[in-house]
C-alpha cells in the first residue's frame, strides 16, 4: 500500500531523466542527411589555377577527405596543422572545399601556414556549400571510393576525432 | 458537459496560440527587407512565411526571416532564387532545404516515427493525470460519509462551544 505513494515519485525521476538527457543533447549534432548519399556533385575552378576545373567525379575509385574552409575562419587556422600532419601521413588524401573566400587571400594563407590539400576547388558564391549542407566552417566530410558521404564533422578537426573515427573509416572503406 | 469545457480549455486555445504568435508584417529595415522589396506582395508575403519557418542554423533560435547572419542571408538569397526564378513551390523548398540540413532546419517538427513522442507525449501525460484524478474523485464519492455525531458527543460539542463563548464574554 505504501508503494502508492511511491508513484508520483517514480514519474517525477521518469520525467526528470528524460528531460535531463534531453538538455544534454545537441540538436545541431543530428548527423547530416546527407549520410549515407552521394556527394553532390559541383565543377569548380581550382584555386592553384583558376582555367583547371575540379569535379566531384575526379575523386571516384578512392577515399578522400573533403574539408571546407576559407581564410577569415578563424577555427579553420586551429585544426589546420592536424590537416597538414595528416596528409604528411599519406593515409587520405585530402581536398579542400575554398568556401566563400577569394583567391589571394586563400592563396597566402596556405603560402603562410602549408597546403595539406592535393587540390583546392574555390567556392565563392557558396552555392556548393549549400548543397553539401555546409553551414559552419570548416567542416569535413569523408566520401567513400563510389562518392558516398559516410560521414561529416561539423566544425574543427580534432586528434581524437581523427584517431578514433575518421581514420579507422578511411581504412575500413579503403578495404 | 461541464468536463468538455475543461477539454476545450486544454485543448482549443492553445492551438489558437498558434494564430497569434505570427510576427508583424515586413519591414524594410529588416534583414530580409531589401531581398523582398522588388517582389510582388503576394509573393513578399509568401517569402516572409516560409523564411519565418525556417531556422537559422548558426544562431540561437533566430529564422532565417530575422537572422542579420551571413548564413542566413545566403539562404534567403537561395530561397528567393528558387521562389522567383524557379518557380518552386513552398514544399519544394523545404525539401531541397531538409535533404542538406536535416530536420532540423525547420521550426515545425514534421509528424514522423522518431517525433511521434513529441507530438504525443504531452497529451498521453495530461491523459494520465486526467485519469488519476477522475479515480481519485470517484472513490473520494464512493467512500462512506462521515459518521453522525452521537447525542452524547453532540452535548460535549455544545458545551465546549457555550464554554467558549462564556470565556469570551468575560
Amino acid at each position: 500500500m505504501k508503494l502508492k505513494y511511491l508513484l508520483p515519485l517514480a514519474v517525477f525521476v521518469v520525467i526528470a531523466i528524460f528531460l535531463g538527457v534531453g538538455l544534454e543533447r545537441d540538436p545541431r549534432l543530428v548527423p547530416s542527411p546527407l549520410i549515407n548519399k552521394p556527394a553532390p556533385s559541383f565543377s569548380l575552378s581550382t584555386l592553384a589555377d583558376p582555367r583547371r576545373v575540379m569535379t566531384r567525379n575526379d575523386m571516384l575509385g578512392k577515399v578522400w577527405l573533403f574539408n571546407v574552409w576559407a581564410s577569415w575562419c578563424v577555427s579553420c587556422r586551429e585544426e589546420h596543422p592536424l590537416l597538414v600532419a595528416l596528409s604528411k601521413a599519406d593515409i587520405v588524401p585530402i581536398y579542400g572545399l575554398n568556401y566563400k573566400d577569394n583567391r589571394k587571400d586563400a592563396q597566402q594563407w596556405l603560402d603562410n601556414w602549408g597546403n595539406p590539400y592535393v587540390q583546392v576547388a574555390t567556392d565563392m558564391d557558396g552555392k556548393v556549400g549549400i548543397d553539401y549542407g555546409v553551414y559552419g566552417v570548416p567542416e569535413t566530410y569523408v566520401i567513400d571510393k563510389k562518392g558516398i558521404i559516410r560521414y561529416k564533422q561539423i566544425g574543427p578537426l580534432t586528434t581524437d576525432i581523427l584517431k578514433n573515427k575518421i581514420i579507422p573509416m578511411v581504412r575500413e572503406l579503403q578495404g | 458537459m461541464r468536463k468538455w469545457l475543461w477539454v476545450m480549455v486544454f485543448t482549443v486555445l492553445p492551438a489558437l496560440h498558434g494564430a497569434w504568435a505570427d510576427s508583424p508584417a515586413p519591414n524594410p529595415n529588416d534583414a530580409a527587407g531589401a531581398l523582398v522589396s522588388d517582389m510582388s506582395p503576394a509573393m513578399a508575403d509568401r517569402f516572409r512565411h516560409l523564411t519565418l519557418q525556417l531556422r537559422c542554423l548558426v544562431c540561437q533560435n533566430e529564422s532565417l526571416f530575422d537572422s542579420p547572419s551571413d548564413f542566413a542571408a545566403d539562404m534567403r538569397r537561395e530561397i528567393k532564387n528558387m521562389m522567383v526564378n524557379k518557380g518552386m513551390t513552398d514544399k519544394q523548398i523545404t525539401d531541397f532545404l531538409v535533404a542538406r540540413y536535416g530536420d532540423f532546419i525547420l521550426f515545425n517538427p514534421p509528424l514522423q516515427s522518431n517525433t511521434l513522442m513529441l507530438w504525443f507525449g504531452p497529451f498521453i501525460l495530461v491523459m494520465i493525470g486526467a485519469a488519476t484524478l477522475l479515480i481519485y474523485i470517484r472513490r473520494r464519492r464512493r467512500a462512506p460519509a462521515e459518521s453522525e455525531l452521537t447525542a452524547a458527543q453532540q452535548q460535549q460539542v455544545k458545551a465546549l462551544l457555550n464554554d467558549r463563548g462564556g470565556e469570551n464574554k468575560a
